[in-house]
């Protein structure tokens, strides 16, 4: 008919606000990228991304945050898992308040926690009222400053870990599972890792995933504990190289893409809010 | 009878307490690494150089300038990028939603949101700083399409606040968009063709009907984005090494070395952050909660 209802066929406004989110998204990849690609003069190559993998300090790195993700995904799921099934099957009361602390992340954002960590951790443990030293100051020793580390990355993921298992748990009948098992004589750790964990094992993978997208990258609590994790690093290689540190952020946006696209996998995509900026 | 009566009488307050260890590993951790430390800045923002009880620490959070400052450009990055990270957000959920756009759009745009929010710290910053940095190649096109150097003949830095804000924008407008797009699922087609019927024009759903629902979700996603914002340490760190001194850096060199020549005053520094981060929250479960009465 007249050209107007044809005009309003087209969603002109929408495709104007779809492209510039599209230009937004992709230009500063696409820098990345083109920037990562041209280590050697007039040539287009990847050599920037052989160097940065090469290097000895980023393999290094680079593993130890992978150690640190899955340890902190293993105490994360020991930690919450059977506080989760217990809050579900014996203990509604504590619902609220354990919701309230899984929350408090969000309030205590990563730069105040690793303050009051250092500050709380860096003197000794004395028995009380005594000079007897119960603990070294954690921050003086490695182990202790990995156990600090990962403390405070659980502490991090505990917002996301906690509602992927809640949620994992809602739709699966935590009270007869129980009633079964038990009726067959299983004992509690039995029922707890033999049945509840293969049902949530979709929420699980979707938590760990999500950790893991936090901590492999993370950066506050790493260098202000000084720990030798893959953040700390990158930020010290983009201090006197180029090339390398953009070829590293490409590939660590493609390992963020993988992360996100497995999630997306196991749950049908609806957890992916995340955020350790 | 009246035996297991009394019985389950006796035993339940006996019960009760056992119940309670199912959970204590939780509670233990929680009090060991999360609350302990919070209280230890709580006391510490009480606390003067000699140990004594003082408010002094938070009275002069509100008369040292550079503090003030340090929170002022906070809550201005904030802002600006939960405003328009938000309205853009909104923009591009609403395309993909009602907008009337493919749906194959619709989940390309969800799985980059995903990916995009979850994309900060070292590697956002080195991103922007090759697109827009001084050899950037947003820069470099800039100046060759427009003969313009945005660093030489216009006030553009990157290391500024509008540098800072556009970078924060990449991990914030996709948060929008994750959340406003069901919300915006959530408006019923009655509503629409309610509105029609009656003879509402476009404009008028939308300022009428549409957008009133909407604003709940749309102010309370706002704050959470300020509150995402706000916290942020790692990007701004990478991006401008320190020089731009928003709170979290100012409180990062406090925790390397006591800058600001009083312990105290650097906790309660801590403190006032938590406290903004948690007037945040509350209101935007406050307007969440607003928000479900009509949506679902």
């Amino acid at each position: 008919m007249n050209i107007f209802s044809r005009i309003r066929r087209i969603p002109f406004w929408s495709w104007i606000w779809f492209i510039l989110g599209a230009l937004y998204f992709i230009l500063p990849l696409y820098a990345t990228v083109n920037f990562s690609l041209r280590m050697e003069r007039g040539v287009i190559g990847f050599k920037a991304y052989a160097k940065a993998f090469e290097d000895p300090e980023f393999i290094r790195t680079f593993l130890y945050s992978n150690a640190l993700a899955l340890t902190t995904i293993i105490v994360s799921i020991i930690l919450i898992v059977p506080t989760a099934y217990w809050i579900r099957l014996r203990l509604p009361e504590a619902r609220r308040i354990v919701e309230f602390i899984t929350l408090l992340p969000f309030v205590v954002p990563a730069i105040i926690l690793v303050f009051g960590l250092i500050r709380i951790y860096s003197s000794p443990i004395n028995i009380p009222f005594t000079d007897t030293t119960l603990l070294q100051p954690l921050t003086t020793f490695e182990v202790g400053t990995d156990i600090l580390i990962v403390a405070g990355y659980v502490v991090l993921g505990l917002p996301y870990m906690y509602r992927s298992v809640d949620t994992g748990m809602r739709t699966v009948d935590v009270r007869t599972l129980t009633e079964a098992a038990q009726s067959l004589g299983a004992s509690w750790f039995t029922i707890i890792v033999r049945v509840i964990l293969p049902n949530i094992r979709a929420a699980l993978l979707s938590g760990a995933l999500l950790t893991f997208a936090i901590v492999v990258g993370e950066v506050t609590l790493a260098s202000f504990l000084g720990v030798p994790a893959f953040g700390p690093y990158l930020f010290l290689l983009g201090q006197h190289r180029a090339y390398e540190p953009a070829a590293l952020s490409f590939a660590s946006f493609l390992l963020t893409w993988v992360v996100m696209g497995l999630i997306q996998l196991f749950t049908g995509g609806q957890e992916q809010i995340a955020g350790a900026h | 009878m009246t035996q297991t009566a009394l019985n389950s009488k006796v035993s339940l307050p006996a019960s009760d307490w056992k119940k309670w260890i199912g959970v204590s590993p939780f509670f233990l951790f929680a009090i060991l690494f999360l609350v302990l430390p919070s209280v230890r800045l709580f006391i510490g923002s009480f606390t003067d150089n000699e140990g004594q009880f003082t408010f002094a620490n938070l009275l002069q959070l509100f008369q040292e300038k550079s503090i003030l400052d340090a929170y002022w450009l906070s809550i201005r990055i904030s802002a600006a990028t939960a405003i328009g990270g938000g309205i853009f957000g909104f923009l591009l959920a609403y395309s993909v939603t009602v907008g009337g756009l493919p749906k194959p759009l619709r989940s390309a745009l969800i799985t980059f949101s995903g990916v995009a929010s979850n994309f900060a710290g070292v590697p956002l910053a080195f991103a922007f700083i090759a697109t827009l940095g001084r050899t950037g190649f947003v820069t470099a096109l800039v100046e060759n399409l427009f003969h313009v150097n945005l660093y030489k003949q216009t006030e553009f830095d990157l290391y500024s606040f509008w540098g800072l804000s556009l970078t924060y924008m990449y991990f914030q407008f996709p948060l929008m968009v994750l959340i406003m797009a069901p919300a915006l699922d959530g408006l019923k087609r009655e509503w629409r063709e309610a509105a029609e019927i009656l003879g509402a024009s476009t404009v008028q759903y939308w300022l009428r009907v549409a957008l009133p629902v909407l604003l709940p979700s749309i102010l309370g996603s706002m704050i959470l984005l300020f509150g995402n914002a706000f916290g942020a340490y790692a990007t701004a760190y990478a991006l401008t090494g320190g020089r731009l001194g928003i709170i979290t850096i100012q409180i990062g060199a406090q925790i390397r070395g006591d800058v600001l020549h009083n312990p105290g005053l650097g906790y309660a520094m801590a403190m006032g952050m938590v406290i903004i981060m948690a007037i945040s929250l509350v209101g935007y479960s406050w307007l969440q909660r607003k928000s479900e009465r009509w949506l679902r």
